[in-house]
């Protein structure tokens, strides 16, 4: 970055915002079609699953679909804070 | 058995009619006996794109309610062998493309026929889906543009969830991506969505890239398929995308700004 570009940044160019907004939007609408519809209730289940072992609230397993080459991607994020206590039925033996 | 091709985009105004009437000449300036059919039922264009506005007598509809023979219906291009337009009916009565009526016409024209490309209307309603039924291969035709984008992606969910393919489980309609109105100038300023974007974002293989040209709007002024233009770049663009559908490996031209001599720069203004 040359020193001009410091004092006078120059704003994103207007094709690369636009491709940035479309990858959001698209992954989002294709998330709600046909044949993953799934998405929701696989969030769910896995919600239920996983605080049999770690408390977590709901928004921290998040669920999506995404496109790799010609592969689709399941992605499954589910973010356990320092603070998770063991749900008790499963702690592990002293 | 005939192939066919669903020319389609969700989004209007990108080119869709152009492309057919383009694509449907290419294939048959190559030998292949093809047929281009408009879909867009009320709204009637493809016969002033193809230049045969005068010679339409009757039509897809009175063809399937049975008050003429297909024969009757088909107008044979004046310019190329081997082309036939058949027109649809200026009708309101957008639902007239009755499901049996279409299945019966499609199996006619694919005994006939070697390829049968189908001008999809914009939209996502019964026409434009009547349109993609029967596809065995589809060219989504996008502009470098959002909203041509986002629509293009519908439309390949909905080919993927609607086609006669996808309810009957056999292999997929084949996909093809064809780039139209595309500055490579207004890409290198970063002022439009380049071919790889496209492409990354939609995943689907590259047909062709059309640029932005004057000629095109010429050439539907005189009612001439672009690619009858020898001096039309979109109409060379045209005929490699026709190549490349049928096999034909040829570079994609197009893609970066063209080069100007100093000397063609300065003349080239002046005398243009």
């Amino acid at each position: 970055m040359s020193l001009f570009d410091y004092f006078f940044p120059r704003k994103p160019a207007s094709a690369s915002v636009a491709k940035e907004r479309l990858q959001i939007v698209l992954a989002h609408e294709r998330s709600g079609r046909d044949g993953t519809d799934f998405l929701p209730r696989l969030q769910k289940e896995l919600l239920a699953v996983v605080t049999k072992y770690v408390a977590v609230e709901e928004d921290m397993i998040r669920v999506s679909l995404g496109k790799a080459g010609n592969a689709s991607v399941l992605e499954i994020n589910v973010e356990v804070p320092h603070t998770a206590k063991p749900t008790p039925a499963h702690a592990a033996p002293a | 058995m005939g192939k066919v091709i669903v020319v389609t985009s969700g989004k209007g105004g990108v080119g869709k009619t152009t492309t057919s009437a383009a694509f449907a000449a290419g294939l048959a300036l190559r030998g292949h006996k093809t047929v281009v059919i408009d879909f867009d039922v009320g709204l009637r264009n493809l016969d002033l794109v193809m230049g045969c506005e005068r010679r339409v007598v009757f039509d897809f509809i009175n063809v399937i309610n049975g008050d003429a023979t297909l024969n009757q219906a088909l107008i044979r291009d004046k310019r190329i062998d081997n082309l036939h337009i058949f027109p649809t009916s200026q009708t309101r009565d957008k639902d007239a493309l009755k499901r049996e009526g279409v299945d019966w016409v499609m199996r006619e024209l694919r005994n006939e026929f070697e390829y049968i490309v189908c001008d999809s209307p914009a939209g996502i309603e019964h026409g434009a889906l009547t349109a993609l039924y029967h596809a065995d291969a589809a060219i989504i035709v996008t502009n470098p543009e959002i909203s041509s984008v986002r629509d293009s992606d519908r439309i390949i969910g909905i080919l993927a969830a609607k086609s006669r393919r996808a309810e009957k489980r056999e292999s997929p309609v084949e996909e093809h991506l064809l780039l139209t109105r595309y500055s490579p100038e207004r890409v290198k300023k970063g002022e439009m969505l380049s071919v790889e974007d496209v492409k990354e974002i939609l995943s689907l293989p590259l047909l062709g890239i059309i640029p932005e040209s004057p000629t095109v709007l010429k050439a539907s002024n005189t009612g001439m398929p672009v690619i009858l233009d020898p001096a039309s770049p979109a109409g060379r663009a045209y005929e490699d995308a026709v190549a490349r559908f049928i096999g034909e490996q040829r570079e994609m031209r197009f893609v970066l700004p063209e080069r100007r001599s100093l000397l063609r720069g300065w003349f080239g203004r002046a005398a243009s």
